[in-house]
Protein backbone atom coordinates (compact mmCIF):
# COMPACT_ATOMS: atom_id res chain seq x y z
CA UNK A 1 0.00 0.00 0.00
CA UNK A 2 0.98 3.68 -0.94
CA UNK A 3 0.61 6.13 1.71
CA UNK A 4 1.81 10.02 1.75
CA UNK A 5 3.42 10.97 4.74
CA UNK A 6 2.59 15.33 4.65
CA UNK A 7 4.17 17.30 6.59
CA UNK A 8 2.08 20.73 7.88
CA UNK A 9 4.03 22.98 9.12
CA UNK A 10 4.35 27.01 10.40
CA UNK A 11 5.88 28.57 7.76
CA UNK A 12 8.68 30.77 9.23
CA UNK A 13 9.98 33.86 7.95
CA UNK A 14 13.57 33.77 6.33
CA UNK A 15 15.95 34.98 9.20
CA UNK A 16 13.48 33.12 12.07
CA UNK A 17 15.18 29.73 12.14
CA UNK A 18 19.05 30.71 12.70
CA UNK A 19 21.35 28.79 10.60
CA UNK A 20 22.94 26.08 12.43
CA UNK A 21 19.62 24.89 13.45
CA UNK A 22 18.91 24.72 9.95
CA UNK A 23 22.01 22.45 9.57
CA UNK A 24 20.67 20.31 12.22
CA UNK A 25 17.41 19.68 11.08
CA UNK A 26 19.17 19.28 7.13
CA UNK A 27 20.90 16.34 9.05
CA UNK A 28 18.24 15.09 10.93
CA UNK A 29 16.07 14.66 7.38
CA UNK A 30 19.08 13.26 5.95
CA UNK A 31 19.22 10.61 8.22
CA UNK A 32 15.30 9.89 7.78
CA UNK A 33 14.99 9.70 4.33
CA UNK A 34 18.32 7.36 4.52
CA UNK A 35 16.64 5.08 7.07
CA UNK A 36 13.70 5.12 4.56
CA UNK A 37 15.56 4.04 1.80
CA UNK A 38 17.31 1.53 3.62
CA UNK A 39 14.38 0.03 4.62
CA UNK A 40 13.23 -0.19 1.04
CA UNK A 41 9.80 1.93 1.46
CA UNK A 42 10.78 5.21 0.17
CA UNK A 43 8.90 6.10 -3.14
CA UNK A 44 9.82 9.63 -2.75
CA UNK A 45 10.62 12.63 -0.79
CA UNK A 46 10.07 16.00 -1.49
CA UNK A 47 10.57 19.52 1.00
CA UNK A 48 8.54 22.04 -0.51
CA UNK A 49 9.39 26.00 -1.48
CA UNK A 50 7.04 28.40 0.60
CA UNK A 51 3.70 28.36 -0.21
CA UNK A 52 4.39 32.03 -1.73
CA UNK A 53 6.00 30.31 -4.35
CA UNK A 54 3.03 28.12 -5.10
CA UNK A 55 0.33 28.56 -8.36
CA UNK A 56 -3.13 27.07 -8.30
CA UNK A 57 -5.18 26.20 -10.55
CA UNK A 58 -8.74 25.78 -11.07
CA UNK A 59 -11.41 25.01 -13.75
CA UNK A 60 -14.83 26.98 -12.68
CA UNK A 61 -17.48 27.20 -15.30
CA UNK A 62 -15.23 25.71 -18.36
CA UNK A 63 -12.49 29.11 -17.82
CA UNK A 64 -9.08 28.45 -16.23
CA UNK A 65 -8.13 30.46 -13.08
CA UNK A 66 -4.62 30.46 -12.35
CA UNK A 67 -3.60 32.18 -9.18
CA UNK A 68 -0.43 32.82 -7.28
CA UNK A 69 -0.10 31.82 -3.46
CA UNK A 70 -1.28 29.02 -1.61
CA UNK A 71 -4.94 28.12 -1.87
CA UNK A 72 -6.22 29.06 1.65
CA UNK A 73 -4.43 30.89 4.16
CA UNK A 74 -3.98 28.87 7.08
CA UNK A 75 -1.41 29.20 9.46
CA UNK A 76 -0.16 25.33 8.41
CA UNK A 77 1.40 24.94 4.86
CA UNK A 78 2.04 21.61 2.97
CA UNK A 79 5.86 21.76 3.30
CA UNK A 80 7.06 18.37 2.27
CA UNK A 81 5.99 15.09 1.47
CA UNK A 82 7.03 11.85 1.59
CA UNK A 83 5.74 8.74 -0.40
CA UNK A 84 6.20 5.70 0.88
CA UNK A 85 5.42 1.69 -0.17
CA UNK A 86 4.51 -0.16 3.27
CA UNK A 87 2.42 -3.35 3.98
CA UNK A 88 -0.60 -1.35 6.10
CA UNK A 89 -1.31 2.07 7.88
CA UNK A 90 0.39 0.41 11.09
CA UNK A 91 3.78 0.40 9.28
CA UNK A 92 2.85 3.91 7.97
CA UNK A 93 2.54 5.37 11.16
CA UNK A 94 6.10 3.52 12.29
CA UNK A 95 7.45 5.75 9.63
CA UNK A 96 5.53 8.73 10.17
CA UNK A 97 6.44 8.91 14.32
CA UNK A 98 10.65 9.20 12.54
CA UNK A 99 9.80 12.15 10.68
CA UNK A 100 11.72 14.93 12.04
CA UNK A 101 8.79 17.22 11.15
CA UNK A 102 6.29 15.75 13.41
CA UNK A 103 8.55 17.85 16.08
CA UNK A 104 7.73 20.94 14.76
CA UNK A 105 4.70 20.26 12.59
CA UNK A 106 1.84 18.06 11.53
CA UNK A 107 2.64 14.62 9.76
CA UNK A 108 -0.54 13.66 7.83
CA UNK A 109 -0.65 9.81 6.56
CA UNK A 110 -2.86 9.26 3.34
CA UNK A 111 -3.24 6.67 1.71
CA UNK A 112 -3.03 6.96 -2.48
CA UNK A 113 -6.43 5.95 -3.95
CA UNK A 114 -4.74 5.40 -7.47
CA UNK A 115 -1.40 5.23 -8.94
CA UNK A 116 0.35 6.08 -11.95
CA UNK A 117 2.29 3.40 -13.04
CA UNK A 118 3.89 1.94 -16.26
CA UNK A 119 1.70 3.86 -18.41
CA UNK A 120 -1.43 3.48 -16.71
CA UNK A 121 -3.21 4.20 -13.87
CA UNK A 122 -3.57 1.42 -11.74
CA UNK A 123 -4.63 0.52 -7.78
CA UNK A 124 -2.41 0.29 -5.35
CA UNK A 125 -0.65 -2.98 -4.76
CA UNK B 1 56.40 22.42 28.01
CA UNK B 2 53.91 21.01 25.04
CA UNK B 3 53.55 17.64 26.67
CA UNK B 4 52.27 19.45 30.10
CA UNK B 5 50.50 21.59 28.87
CA UNK B 6 48.15 18.17 27.23
CA UNK B 7 48.39 16.84 30.68
CA UNK B 8 46.93 19.98 32.41
CA UNK B 9 44.18 19.72 30.02
CA UNK B 10 43.73 15.98 30.02
CA UNK B 11 43.83 16.25 34.34
CA UNK B 12 41.29 19.55 34.02
CA UNK B 13 39.15 17.02 31.22
CA UNK B 14 39.13 14.44 34.15
CA UNK B 15 38.07 16.92 37.38
CA UNK B 16 35.63 18.52 35.02
CA UNK B 17 33.57 15.27 34.18
CA UNK B 18 33.78 13.82 37.98
CA UNK B 19 32.49 16.81 39.35
CA UNK B 20 30.45 18.75 36.70
CA UNK B 21 27.19 17.54 38.37
CA UNK B 22 28.26 18.10 41.81
CA UNK B 23 29.39 21.65 41.21
CA UNK B 24 26.05 22.84 38.96
CA UNK B 25 24.07 21.49 41.68
CA UNK B 26 25.75 23.41 44.67
CA UNK B 27 25.34 26.72 42.07
CA UNK B 28 21.89 25.58 40.71
CA UNK B 29 20.77 25.36 44.19
CA UNK B 30 21.91 28.45 45.63
CA UNK B 31 20.47 30.85 42.57
CA UNK B 32 16.94 28.36 41.35
CA UNK B 33 18.41 29.40 37.83
CA UNK B 34 20.29 26.02 36.08
CA UNK B 35 20.80 27.79 32.84
CA UNK B 36 22.98 30.28 34.57
CA UNK B 37 24.51 27.90 36.91
CA UNK B 38 25.58 25.87 33.65
CA UNK B 39 27.10 29.38 31.86
CA UNK B 40 28.83 30.13 35.48
CA UNK B 41 30.75 26.79 35.34
CA UNK B 42 31.32 26.83 31.44
CA UNK B 43 33.12 30.14 32.27
CA UNK B 44 34.96 28.38 35.15
CA UNK B 45 36.11 25.72 33.20
CA UNK B 46 37.32 27.85 30.47
CA UNK B 47 39.51 30.05 33.14
CA UNK B 48 40.67 27.38 34.34
CA UNK B 49 41.40 25.75 31.04
CA UNK B 50 43.85 29.61 30.46
CA UNK B 51 44.92 29.43 34.21
CA UNK B 52 46.41 25.89 35.26
CA UNK B 53 48.59 25.22 32.71
CA UNK B 54 50.89 27.85 33.88
CA UNK B 55 49.99 28.00 37.64
CA UNK B 56 49.52 24.34 37.88
CA UNK B 57 46.56 22.58 39.14
CA UNK B 58 45.09 23.70 42.53
CA UNK B 59 45.74 21.81 45.60
CA UNK B 60 41.29 21.85 45.45
CA UNK B 61 40.23 22.34 42.16
CA UNK B 62 36.71 21.77 43.04
CA UNK B 63 36.86 24.55 45.26
CA UNK B 64 38.58 26.77 42.81
CA UNK B 65 35.99 26.13 40.00
CA UNK B 66 33.00 26.56 42.34
CA UNK B 67 34.75 29.72 43.42
CA UNK B 68 34.99 31.05 40.09
CA UNK B 69 31.59 30.11 38.92
CA UNK B 70 30.13 31.52 42.08
CA UNK B 71 31.76 35.42 41.39
CA UNK B 72 30.68 35.04 37.53
CA UNK B 73 27.24 34.41 39.01
CA UNK B 74 27.42 37.46 40.79
CA UNK B 75 28.81 39.35 38.53
CA UNK B 76 26.29 38.76 36.07
CA UNK B 77 23.41 39.36 38.19
CA UNK B 78 24.92 42.62 39.49
CA UNK B 79 26.02 43.80 35.82
CA UNK B 80 21.98 42.56 34.99
CA UNK B 81 19.66 46.20 34.36
CA UNK B 82 17.48 44.68 36.60
CA UNK B 83 19.58 44.58 39.20
CA UNK B 84 17.73 42.85 42.14
CA UNK B 85 17.19 43.55 45.70
CA UNK B 86 18.77 40.45 46.80
CA UNK B 87 21.24 40.87 49.10
CA UNK B 88 24.79 39.69 48.14
CA UNK B 89 27.26 38.05 49.85
CA UNK B 90 30.59 39.23 50.50
CA UNK B 91 31.91 39.14 47.02
CA UNK B 92 35.66 39.46 47.58
CA UNK B 93 37.20 36.72 45.55
CA UNK B 94 39.60 34.37 47.65
CA UNK B 95 42.71 33.47 45.97
CA UNK B 96 43.17 29.99 47.05
CA UNK B 97 39.50 29.02 47.76
CA UNK B 98 39.45 26.39 51.04
CA UNK B 99 38.37 22.71 50.57
CA UNK B 100 35.15 23.71 52.90
CA UNK B 101 33.61 25.74 49.84
CA UNK B 102 32.85 22.23 48.48
CA UNK B 103 32.43 20.38 51.43
CA UNK B 104 28.63 20.90 52.15
CA UNK B 105 26.00 17.97 51.25
CA UNK B 106 26.31 16.60 47.84
CA UNK B 107 23.14 18.31 46.39
CA UNK B 108 23.12 16.15 43.29
CA UNK B 109 19.77 14.28 44.88
CA UNK B 110 18.24 17.67 45.23
CA UNK B 111 18.96 18.33 41.37
CA UNK B 112 17.33 15.15 40.79
CA UNK B 113 14.60 15.74 42.39
CA UNK B 114 14.28 19.14 40.73
CA UNK B 115 14.54 17.04 37.51
CA UNK B 116 12.29 15.14 37.73
CA UNK B 117 9.66 17.04 39.52
CA UNK B 118 5.82 16.95 38.72
CA UNK B 119 5.68 20.09 37.30
CA UNK B 120 7.96 19.49 34.52
CA UNK B 121 7.21 17.76 31.31
CA UNK B 122 7.79 14.34 31.15
CA UNK B 123 9.20 14.06 27.85
CA UNK B 124 12.29 16.04 29.03
CA UNK B 125 13.19 14.73 32.83
CA UNK B 126 15.22 12.34 31.45
CA UNK B 127 17.53 14.45 28.92
CA UNK B 128 17.52 16.72 32.12
CA UNK B 129 18.73 14.64 33.83
CA UNK B 130 21.87 13.41 31.33
CA UNK B 131 22.53 17.23 31.26
CA UNK B 132 22.86 18.79 34.30
CA UNK B 133 23.91 15.72 36.78
CA UNK B 134 26.04 14.05 34.69
CA UNK B 135 26.86 17.02 32.07
CA UNK B 136 26.28 15.02 29.21
CA UNK B 137 26.45 16.92 25.67
CA UNK B 138 22.96 17.75 23.87
CA UNK B 139 24.19 16.37 20.62
CA UNK B 140 24.55 13.03 21.84
CA UNK B 141 21.19 13.40 23.82
CA UNK B 142 19.30 14.26 20.93
CA UNK B 143 20.71 11.15 18.81
CA UNK B 144 20.15 8.79 21.78
CA UNK B 145 16.19 9.87 22.30
CA UNK B 146 16.13 10.00 18.14
CA UNK B 147 14.93 13.89 18.02
CA UNK B 148 16.25 16.71 16.14
CA UNK B 149 18.74 18.68 18.31
CA UNK B 150 17.07 22.25 17.99
CA UNK B 151 13.83 20.27 19.36
CA UNK B 152 15.75 19.18 22.39
CA UNK B 153 17.46 22.07 22.91
CA UNK B 154 13.76 23.73 23.05
CA UNK B 155 12.87 21.37 25.51
CA UNK B 156 15.25 21.67 27.92
CA UNK B 157 15.18 25.35 27.87
CA UNK B 158 11.64 25.43 28.34
CA UNK B 159 12.10 23.24 31.12
CA UNK B 160 14.89 25.26 32.71
CA UNK B 161 13.16 28.63 32.64
CA UNK B 162 10.02 27.00 34.04
CA UNK B 163 12.72 25.67 37.49
CA UNK B 164 13.67 29.30 37.86
CA UNK B 165 10.56 31.09 37.12
CA UNK B 166 7.77 28.50 39.14
CA UNK B 167 10.61 28.75 41.82
CA UNK B 168 10.83 24.56 42.02
CA UNK B 169 12.92 24.17 45.07
CA UNK B 170 15.87 22.00 45.72
CA UNK B 171 15.37 20.15 48.35
CA UNK B 172 14.52 16.27 49.03
CA UNK B 173 10.90 16.02 49.22
CA UNK B 174 9.73 15.20 53.27
CA UNK B 175 9.05 11.55 53.92
CA UNK B 176 5.09 11.91 53.84
CA UNK B 177 5.90 12.75 49.96
CA UNK B 178 8.54 10.82 49.31
CA UNK B 179 6.66 7.83 48.02
CA UNK B 180 5.09 10.01 45.71
CA UNK B 181 8.10 12.06 44.47
CA UNK B 182 10.58 9.33 44.40
CA UNK B 183 8.81 7.17 41.40
CA UNK B 184 9.20 10.08 38.57
CA UNK B 185 13.24 10.00 39.29
CA UNK B 186 13.74 6.13 38.99
CA UNK B 187 11.30 6.22 35.91
CA UNK B 188 13.53 9.45 34.68
CA UNK B 189 16.78 7.16 34.97
CA UNK B 190 14.87 3.93 33.64
CA UNK B 191 14.17 6.36 30.34
CA UNK B 192 17.97 6.73 29.78
CA UNK B 193 18.27 2.77 29.96
CA UNK B 194 15.04 1.96 28.18
CA UNK B 195 15.32 4.22 24.72
CA UNK B 196 15.17 1.15 22.08
CA UNK B 197 16.72 -1.69 22.22
CA UNK B 198 20.25 -0.08 21.58
CA UNK B 199 20.22 1.29 24.92
CA UNK B 200 22.59 4.43 23.36
CA UNK B 201 23.26 5.50 26.78
CA UNK B 202 23.40 2.13 29.36
CA UNK B 203 26.16 4.17 30.59
CA UNK B 204 24.78 7.20 31.71
CA UNK B 205 21.84 5.24 32.90
CA UNK B 206 24.46 3.55 35.29
CA UNK B 207 25.97 6.53 36.52
CA UNK B 208 22.48 8.15 37.33
CA UNK B 209 21.33 5.09 38.78
CA UNK B 210 24.43 4.44 40.92
CA UNK B 211 24.81 8.19 42.16
CA UNK B 212 21.35 8.13 43.42
CA UNK B 213 22.07 4.80 45.05
CA UNK B 214 25.02 6.40 46.93
CA UNK B 215 22.39 9.44 48.13
CA UNK B 216 19.89 7.07 48.98
CA UNK B 217 21.03 3.94 49.89
CA UNK B 218 17.90 2.86 52.06
CA UNK B 219 15.28 2.63 49.42
CA UNK B 220 14.88 -0.89 47.79
CA UNK B 221 13.91 0.21 44.64
CA UNK B 222 16.56 2.45 44.13
CA UNK B 223 18.73 -0.69 44.64
CA UNK B 224 16.79 -2.47 42.05
CA UNK B 225 17.25 0.47 39.74
CA UNK B 226 20.81 0.01 39.80
CA UNK B 227 21.19 -3.91 39.95
CA UNK B 228 18.89 -3.35 36.67
CA UNK B 229 21.40 -1.26 34.89
CA UNK B 230 24.72 -3.02 35.86
CA UNK B 231 23.36 -6.08 34.69
CA UNK B 232 21.24 -5.02 31.33
CA UNK B 233 24.70 -2.72 30.80
CA UNK B 234 27.17 -5.57 31.28
CA UNK B 235 25.29 -6.91 28.19
CA UNK B 236 25.99 -3.94 25.72
CA UNK B 237 28.77 -4.84 23.68
CA UNK B 238 27.16 -8.71 23.48
CA UNK B 239 23.82 -6.92 22.07
CA UNK B 240 24.55 -6.54 18.12
CA UNK B 241 27.46 -7.95 15.81
CA UNK B 242 31.02 -5.77 15.02
CA UNK B 243 28.40 -5.30 11.30
CA UNK B 244 25.34 -3.39 13.83
CA UNK B 245 23.06 -6.92 13.60
CA UNK B 246 21.25 -7.47 16.52
CA UNK B 247 21.94 -10.83 18.69
CA UNK B 248 19.51 -12.08 21.10
CA UNK B 249 19.72 -12.34 24.60
CA UNK B 250 19.85 -16.17 24.47
CA UNK B 251 22.44 -16.42 21.40
CA UNK B 252 24.65 -13.69 23.09
CA UNK B 253 28.42 -15.19 24.05
CA UNK B 254 28.47 -15.03 27.77
CA UNK B 255 32.49 -14.36 27.43
CA UNK B 256 31.28 -11.22 25.63
CA UNK B 257 29.50 -9.82 29.19
CA UNK B 258 31.10 -7.87 31.33
CA UNK B 259 31.52 -9.60 34.60
CA UNK B 260 32.25 -6.49 36.75
CA UNK B 261 29.09 -5.33 35.89
CA UNK B 262 27.17 -8.14 36.47
CA UNK B 263 29.39 -8.38 40.14
CA UNK B 264 27.97 -4.68 40.81
CA UNK B 265 24.34 -5.45 40.10
CA UNK B 266 24.35 -8.99 42.04
CA UNK B 267 25.59 -6.65 44.50
CA UNK B 268 22.86 -4.06 44.06
CA UNK B 269 20.39 -6.30 44.17
CA UNK B 270 21.38 -8.45 47.45
CA UNK B 271 21.59 -5.41 49.37
CA UNK B 272 17.80 -4.59 47.92
CA UNK B 273 16.46 -8.03 48.81
CA UNK B 274 17.85 -7.55 52.13
CA UNK B 275 15.70 -4.49 52.38
CA UNK B 276 12.33 -6.31 52.29
CA UNK B 277 10.91 -4.40 50.44
CA UNK B 278 9.98 -5.88 46.47
CA UNK B 279 9.49 -3.78 43.41
CA UNK B 280 8.97 -3.59 39.82
CA UNK B 281 12.57 -3.00 39.55
CA UNK B 282 13.90 -5.33 41.98
CA UNK B 283 11.96 -7.93 39.66
CA UNK B 284 13.20 -6.61 36.47
CA UNK B 285 16.82 -6.47 38.07
CA UNK B 286 16.24 -10.13 39.29
CA UNK B 287 15.29 -11.20 35.65
CA UNK B 288 18.40 -9.39 34.15
CA UNK B 289 20.05 -11.67 37.31
CA UNK B 290 18.52 -14.95 36.48
CA UNK B 291 19.89 -14.32 32.38
CA UNK B 292 23.37 -13.42 33.61
CA UNK B 293 23.53 -16.68 35.52
CA UNK B 294 23.58 -18.42 32.49
CA UNK B 295 27.72 -17.63 32.46
CA UNK B 296 28.23 -19.77 35.50
CA UNK B 297 25.65 -22.87 34.96
CA UNK B 298 25.45 -22.72 31.19
CA UNK B 299 21.55 -23.06 30.90
CA UNK B 300 18.68 -21.02 31.65
CA UNK B 301 16.37 -21.23 34.93
CA UNK B 302 13.01 -20.72 32.52
CA UNK B 303 10.22 -21.63 35.70
CA UNK B 304 12.42 -19.22 37.57
CA UNK B 305 12.08 -16.44 34.64
CA UNK B 306 8.24 -17.27 34.05
CA UNK B 307 7.92 -17.05 38.18
CA UNK B 308 9.39 -13.61 38.10
CA UNK B 309 7.85 -12.34 34.60
CA UNK B 310 4.29 -13.32 36.56
CA UNK B 311 4.91 -10.96 39.10
CA UNK B 312 6.14 -8.15 37.20
CA UNK B 313 2.97 -8.28 35.03
CA UNK B 314 1.45 -8.42 38.92
CA UNK B 315 3.20 -5.06 39.75
CA UNK B 316 3.77 -3.71 37.01
CA UNK B 317 1.07 -4.72 33.90
CA UNK B 318 3.05 -2.91 31.21
CA UNK B 319 2.19 -3.74 27.49
CA UNK B 320 6.27 -4.88 27.26
CA UNK B 321 5.96 -6.77 30.40
CA UNK B 322 3.23 -8.86 29.23
CA UNK B 323 4.66 -9.69 25.94
CA UNK B 324 7.75 -10.54 27.91
CA UNK B 325 5.52 -12.97 30.20
CA UNK B 326 4.31 -14.76 26.52
CA UNK B 327 7.39 -15.60 26.00
CA UNK B 328 8.24 -17.34 29.10
CA UNK B 329 5.25 -19.01 28.61
CA UNK B 330 6.41 -20.34 25.70
CA UNK B 331 9.68 -21.61 26.86
CA UNK B 332 7.99 -23.13 29.64
CA UNK B 333 4.53 -24.70 28.32
CA UNK B 334 4.91 -24.68 24.90
CA UNK B 335 4.40 -22.06 21.81
CA UNK B 336 0.46 -22.77 22.02
CA UNK B 337 0.42 -21.77 25.80
CA UNK B 338 2.59 -18.44 24.53
CA UNK B 339 0.25 -17.28 21.91
CA UNK B 340 -2.87 -17.63 23.90
CA UNK B 341 -1.47 -15.00 26.38
CA UNK B 342 -0.93 -13.06 23.30
CA UNK B 343 -3.96 -13.45 22.02
CA UNK B 344 -5.55 -12.20 25.76
CA UNK B 345 -3.36 -8.80 24.88
CA UNK B 346 -6.24 -6.46 23.94
CA UNK B 347 -5.97 -2.82 22.72
CA UNK B 348 -5.06 -0.91 19.57
CA UNK B 349 -1.66 -0.73 20.96
CA UNK B 350 -0.75 -4.36 20.91
CA UNK B 351 -1.58 -4.07 17.40
CA UNK B 352 1.07 -1.84 16.16
CA UNK B 353 3.79 -2.82 19.03
CA UNK B 354 6.20 -4.47 17.57
CA UNK B 355 7.86 -6.48 20.12
CA UNK B 356 4.28 -8.43 20.34
CA UNK B 357 4.58 -9.45 16.86
CA UNK B 358 8.03 -10.63 16.76
CA UNK B 359 6.85 -12.34 19.78
CA UNK B 360 4.42 -14.01 18.23
CA UNK B 361 6.05 -14.76 14.88
CA UNK B 362 8.54 -16.31 17.51
CA UNK B 363 6.21 -18.25 18.97
CA UNK B 364 4.23 -19.65 15.17
CA UNK B 365 7.58 -20.70 13.69
CA UNK B 366 8.47 -22.93 16.62
CA UNK B 367 4.11 -24.05 16.73
CA UNK B 368 5.02 -24.96 13.78
CA UNK B 369 2.95 -22.80 11.74
CA UNK B 370 5.14 -21.75 9.47
CA UNK B 371 3.10 -19.62 6.70
CA UNK B 372 1.50 -17.80 10.12
CA UNK B 373 5.17 -17.29 11.56
CA UNK B 374 6.48 -15.80 8.24
CA UNK B 375 3.24 -13.49 8.08
CA UNK B 376 3.91 -12.11 11.56
CA UNK B 377 8.05 -11.52 10.62
CA UNK B 378 6.59 -9.58 7.71
CA UNK B 379 4.13 -7.41 9.98
CA UNK B 380 7.57 -6.70 12.78
CA UNK B 381 10.05 -6.06 9.94
CA UNK B 382 7.17 -3.80 8.33
CA UNK B 383 7.16 -1.38 12.27
CA UNK B 384 11.02 -1.98 12.81
CA UNK B 385 12.50 1.35 11.86
CA UNK B 386 16.06 0.00 13.36
CA UNK B 387 18.06 -1.32 10.67
CA UNK B 388 20.09 -3.83 13.04
CA UNK B 389 16.89 -5.21 14.44
CA UNK B 390 15.29 -5.57 10.59
CA UNK B 391 18.21 -7.53 9.32
CA UNK B 392 17.72 -9.98 12.42
CA UNK B 393 14.34 -10.47 11.86
CA UNK B 394 14.83 -10.97 8.07
CA UNK B 395 16.54 -13.79 8.70
CA UNK B 396 14.51 -15.48 11.09
CA UNK B 397 11.81 -17.08 9.13
CA UNK B 398 14.85 -19.41 7.44
CA UNK B 399 16.78 -20.01 10.89
CA UNK B 400 16.24 -22.57 12.90
CA UNK B 401 14.17 -22.37 15.76
CA UNK B 402 14.99 -21.63 19.47
CA UNK B 403 13.69 -20.14 22.49
CA UNK B 404 12.43 -16.60 23.11
CA UNK B 405 14.55 -15.25 20.12
CA UNK B 406 13.69 -11.77 20.80
CA UNK B 407 15.16 -11.10 24.12
CA UNK B 408 17.61 -8.33 24.30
Amino acid sequence: MRYSLLLHAPEPAAGDVPEEVMAQFRAAFQKYAKDLDAAAVLVSADILQPSSVSTTVTLRGGSVQIQDGPFAETKEQLAGAFVVEVPDLDAALAWAEQCPGAHYGVIEVRPSAIVFKDGQWRQPS
Amino acid sequence: MAAAELTVRERTASIARASYGRLLAMLAARSGDIAAAEDALADAFVQALSAWPGSGIPDHPEAWLFTVARNRERNRVASAAHRTSVPMEDAAEPTSPAPSDTEGPDRRLELMFVCAHPAIDPAARTPLMLQTVLGLDAKRIADAFAVPAPTLAQRLTRAKRRIRDARIPFCVPAPAVLPSRLPPVLEAIYGAYAIGWREPLAHEALDLATTLADLMPGEAEVLGLAALTALSASRSAARTTSGGTFVPLDEQDPSAWDWALIALGEAFLDRAHALSRPGRFQLEAAIQSAHADRARTGTTDRAALRKLHEALVRLAPSLGAHVALAATIGDTEGPAAGLAHLDRLEGDAVRRFQPAWATRADLLARAGRADEARAAYEKAISLTTDAGMREWLRVQPRAGVGSSRCRR
